[in-house]
């Protein structure tokens, strides 16, 4: 199906199941240990074995040689394969740093061997057996010194833009700001670790994995291993947390199908916790410069945004200055991005890759410009919202309701109490309030789905979507109900298997609006099929009730089917609509924190977001969603960071006893609300994606409170204590 | 982690005795911190002697009046202990304040005395430490650590002892009662019982090899207000930037000792002389020989600032 037009009335708007609060249909799975993650496939009837990584413990330089003889006299030993005995291998499409094979070591952690054994302990012992010798070489691993040499990357990664002559209207302007920020490298963390089972056939394999993109990563390993996609199988039904972390192919099952090729046995490999922060990618530490002009009335008249990232060679920016491009008016704006060569592990997409840490940046300028205007900033977010694209007015967002998100919140969080900086005491607490605009594009991407009905009226789903904990399995049955007339009781939903059709997968926001048009557009398919078969005129057919119905003339569905069943697939395609309309999902972040007079600790105290993302097509999952980012954004504001060694070029503190995300205590209270909304732009489905929203803008809201707290404007994540003691009152 | 040999030892004799025989064997209870170092191969015991089944979980009077807290204690139960909350509130606000409820489950008060130090380096086989490997350096001085010691540190050493028990026990004066392989037993002071780092940052402890920690006896109640204060970026389950144990009396006076700043419960007697003239006075005297960093030089008025908020809810 190629969507090329706004939607129009489809047997979606009936919302007899999409929209409806219904728990995850994988839930009772998942409570009862009974949802088989990548590390836990098990068939009795196979003998597997255990392989455990060896990293590399350099940086940068090459591997000269490797002992593997203690090792493979160790107990229970079943082989070894070291990266120089697979020799060079071809680079997935979508890897920046190789994973796996050769002397070249590009960073710390690389994977260099796989020992494998019969257990997992023995595995484990005999892989410190491994000595590993370098040559090391002299690596860049700092990004402010690097900042001089970085360059325009790749213009594919569209580093510029402008409008109107930023520089003159700058200048001229009333009031302006000038201001650097920096975001850290942070890790995904997400809790289940990367793990694979590889287990060969001939020259076929069949791989478990975490994966969040299917497709790319069967073709990626295809690559990688020099052998044909069509003989690789790839299963990840369920996945313990991504968070861009899955999203490209890792060393993990790379490894798992040399050893389980040497041993002659089916082999799981996990990635050891303290190796994940330097083996995989992670969010890269960017250094932003914003400069905004305005007139005294609070009207921007000129914005820039600059952004030096790093990462290896062949590598991306990270796109901090997007938002910066679409969420203001103002006619005169620049944008560019700088790309600066380090040897840190590779940088790569993290939850809004972009958006996150520029709205870190960016909204903390917009509070910082508020201020300086004597203007609410709550107001002065209004006051410069946009209904098209500023850098190219002839095209209108396709619905933007920034203002409705930040009033409404405004409203409900009581933001009217907020008092000025550092003026509201609660014995030792030191209180403030902040905001900040949410804001992520909504990206679509084709996705293709099998909707199968049978002799029982069950109607059966197939894609290679995965559900990383979003919640995928919920929303896909759902709308293959809504479809198809029957409750999602008669809806089983079958992902992450290679053999099924490719689909969006799970990224960038984009996968519960693409994939569930994907099912819309199968079940469409089927419902011809159905009406074919019985001879109904397709127009006037009604699915409800576990029936199809034309005219006067009622077929129960598992009569329809019949024995053979029936079968309906397709893929959806996007036409121009995202070329012609800027689609874009919206939201305000409210902030109260508390911070500790003494110590400087901050502490939040309650949340609220509004979000506007289009239909929502489940309320319970896209709460967890948003609440989930909120949390992710708490971390990232107040603690996340992984210290980088820049002597020796490795994130330091790469376990999660050294790199802190949030914990309950941390999070007391949150609240989110949805704009009852559609976009007929988006989709059939009228949604956008809502799974990264919550994380734009959030860390900015915290840091704008933790400023109404204590009048110190902290621009450097995270806003940890020790930035803030130097400045805080007397307490002697 | 290496293979191990394993045995359960039934009484203090036995494991003494079990120690003795080998140079390389450990004594495991919780094993909250050992087994995790285990698998990194940062420890590498040949034998692991269980000494969970050995009769030390119990919380008794001494006869003068203090309380004798068995070496297998768990942290769970000792911060809940009626006893403890009611006379010694310090030592039970300090054990909720470390690690997390399934931990403290597990976690001794011997092994609580006995955790390794977190420093990210140590924490990484592949980087030079004098604690993992004497002699090869530290790679901490250069390069990460903001959360590592200020006082009391070594041109061989950064790292910081970890516990939030043992510094409110070194401000309550506690006593760890010993027994050596040899039969031989020994009362050693808190004050004694952690080393600083020197040269042989190896070495964090009096204890010798095979003597077996009893019991942690404490003197009796001394009252007062009784404050442990744990700083830390999160507000849960992270181990402390600083943390400050106090007892202070209605007169001003009282004692102090301040967690994350050293190689151990970092407490100077004289210093507390200053308390009647504020945290600042006392601060100063107790940091007079810090060393920080550039990174980590926040942790000296971290601490003046959490004592004076210490010593301003102890007057309120």
């Amino acid at each position: 199906m190629q969507f090329e037009n706004p939607a129009t009335t489809n047997p979606i708007d009936q919302l007899k199941v999409i929209g409806k609060p219904i728990h995850r249909i994988d839930g009772e799975l998942k409570t009862t240990g009974r949802a088989m993650y990548a590390y836990e496939w098990h068939d009795p009837n196979l003998r597997y074995a255990y392989g455990y990584p060896v990293g590399s413990a350099i940086a940068k330089g090459q591997v000269t040689s490797i002992d593997s003889a203690a090792a493979k006299k160790a107990p229970g030993i079943l082989g070894v394969v070291t990266t120089l005995d697979v020799g060079d291998l071809q680079k997935g499409k979508l890897n920046t740093a190789k994973l796996f094979g050769g002397s070249e070591i590009q960073h710390y952690h690389q994977a260099v061997a796989v020992v494998v054994a019969e257990t997992f302990e023995q595995a484990r012992a005999a892989a410190a057996l491994i000595m590993v010798d370098y040559a090391p070489e002299k690596g860049a691993f700092d990004l402010r010194v690097e900042m001089a040499n970085a360059k325009t990357p790749d213009p594919s990664s569209e580093p510029d833009s402008s409008a109107g002559d930023f520089h003159k209207a700058f200048s001229a302007a009333a009031v302006t700001l000038d201001a650097e920020y920096t975001t850290p490298d942070q890790s995904h963390a997400m809790m289940e670790p990367h793990a694979s089972i590889a287990a060969w056939n001939g020259d076929e394999v069949t791989v478990w994995t975490s994966s969040q993109m299917i497709d790319w990563w069967r073709s990626d390993f295809a690559i990688t291993l020099g052998m044909d996609k069509e003989k690789v199988h790839l299963m990840s039904p369920f996945i313990g947390g991504g968070f861009g972390g899955k999203l490209f192919l890792r060393a993990d099952p790379v490894l798992a199908a040399f050893a389980a090729k040497a041993v002659g046995r089916p082999v799981k490999v996990a990635l050891p916790r303290p190796m994940i922060s330097n083996n995989t990618t992670h969010r890269p530490a960017t250094i932003q410069r914003i400069r905004i002009g305005a007139e005294r009335d609070g009207k921007i008249t000129a914005i820039a945004h600059e952004s030096w990232s790093g990462d290896l060679p062949g590598g991306g920016p990270e796109t901090a200055v997007m938002q910066t491009r679409l969420l203001y008016a103002g006619e005169n704006r620049m944008t560019a991005m700088k790309l600066a060569t380090l040897d840190l592990p590779e940088g790569n997409a993290m939850r809004a890759p972009g958006e996150a840490p520029g709205l870190m940046a960016l909204e903390i300028a917009v509070d910082e410009m508020a201020e300086k205007l004597g203007m609410d900033p709550v107001e002065f977010r209004i006051k410069n919202d946009t209904q098209v694209d500023p850098e190219n007015p002839d095209r209108p967002f396709s619905h933007r309701d920034l203002i409705g998100c930040l009033r409404r919140g405004a409203e409900k969080f009581g933001w009217d109490q907020r008092t000025n900086p550092a003026t509201r005491r609660e014995g030792n607490w030191m209180i403030g309030m902040g905001v900040a605009a949410a804001f992520r594009n909504n990206l679509v991407m084709p996705s293709g789905a099998r909707v199968k009905l049978d002799q029982d009226g069950i109607v059966t789903v197939e894609t290679d979507m995965t559900d990383i904990g979003t919640g995928s399995y919920t929303i896909i049955a759902q709308t293959a109900a809504e479809m198809m007339g029957v409750g999602v009781d008669k809806v089983a939903v079958q992902l992450g298997d290679s053999r099924f059709p490719v689909s969006a997968g799970s990224g960038g926001q984009f996968g519960a609006n693409s994939a569930t048009s994907g099912v819309y557009a199968a079940c469409v398919k089927l419902r011809e099929a159905i009406a074919s078969k019985l001879g109904f005129n397709s127009a006037d057919v009604k699915f409800e009730n576990g029936e199809v119905k034309s005219g006067n003339r009622v077929v129960r569905l598992d009569e329809a089917a019949g024995e053979e069943g029936l079968v309906g697939e397709d893929t959806i395609e996007w036409g121009d609509l995202t070329k012609t309309h800027q689609q874009s999902t919206f939201g305000g972040h409210f902030v109260e924190v508390g911070v500790d007079v003494a110590t400087g600790e901050t502490r939040i105290r309650r949340m609220l977001a509004v979000c506007a993302a289009g239909r929502i097509l489940n309320p319970i999952t896209a709460r967890s969603q948003v609440i989930g980012a909120m949390t992710m954004g708490a971390g990232g504001a107040l603690f996340e960071e992984l210290a980088v060694d820049t002597r020796h070029g490795f994130f330091v503190n790469h376990d999660l006893a050294g790199y802190e995300v949030p914990v309950h205590a941390d999070i007391p209270h949150q609240e989110v609300i949805f704009m009852d909304e559609i976009d007929p732009y988006s989709s059939p489905m009228k949604a956008k994606g809502v799974g990264e929203l919550g994380l734009c803008g959030v860390s900015a809201a915290i840091a704008n409170a933790t400023y109404n707290a204590t009048g110190i404007r902290v621009r450097n994540y995270p806003i940890t204590l020790d930035k803030l003691i130097g400045e805080l009152p007397n307490v002697a | 982690m290496r293979a191990f040999t394993y045995e359960r030892a039934s009484s203090v004799e036995a494991a003494a005795v079990a120690a003795a025989q080998n140079a390389d064997a450990k004594f495991i209870a919780g094993g909250t911190n050992l087994l995790d170092l285990m698998k990194l191969e940062i420890e590498k015991p040949s034998h692991l002697i269980d000494v969970n089944g050995i009769d030390l979980d119990t919380i008794e009077r001494t006869q003068d009046g203090g309380l004798r807290i068995g070496a297998l204690v768990r942290n769970t139960d000792l911060a809940a202990d009626v006893t403890v909350r009611r006379d010694y509130g310090l030592l039970s606000r300090a054990l909720v304040a470390g690690a997390s409820g399934q931990l403290r489950n597990k976690a001794t008060t011997a092994g609580n005395l006995l955790q390794r130090t977190r420093c990210p380096y140590f924490y990484d086989p592949n980087q030079p430490c004098n604690k993992r490997n004497p002699g090869s350096g530290c790679s901490a001085i250069g390069g990460v650590t903001r959360h590592l010691g200020v006082v009391g540190v070594s041109e061989a050493c950064l790292a910081t002892h970890p516990s939030d028990m043992a510094v409110a026990m070194r401000a309550l004066d506690a006593v760890v009662e010993t027994v050596k392989p040899n039969g031989e037993k020994r009362s050693i002071p808190m004050a004694d019982f952690h080393r600083l780092p020197g040269d042989t940052p190896h070495i964090e402890t009096a204890l010798e090899h095979g003597e077996f920690i009893t019991n942690v006896v404490l003197p009796s109640p001394i009252g007062g207000k009784q404050i442990y204060r744990k700083v830390r970026d999160r507000a849960s389950y992270a181990f402390a930037l600083v943390s400050v144990a106090a007892v202070i009396h209605s007169d001003g006076s009282g004692k102090v000792a301040v967690g994350g700043v050293a190689h151990k419960p970092w407490r100077i007697e004289a210093a507390e002389a200053e308390l009647p003239n504020g945290a600042r006075a006392m601060a100063s005297a107790l940091l007079a020989d810090a060393r920080p960093t550039e990174e980590n030089k926040f942790k000296i008025s971290l601490t003046e600032r959490t004592l004076a908020a210490v010593l301003s809810e102890a007057k309120g």
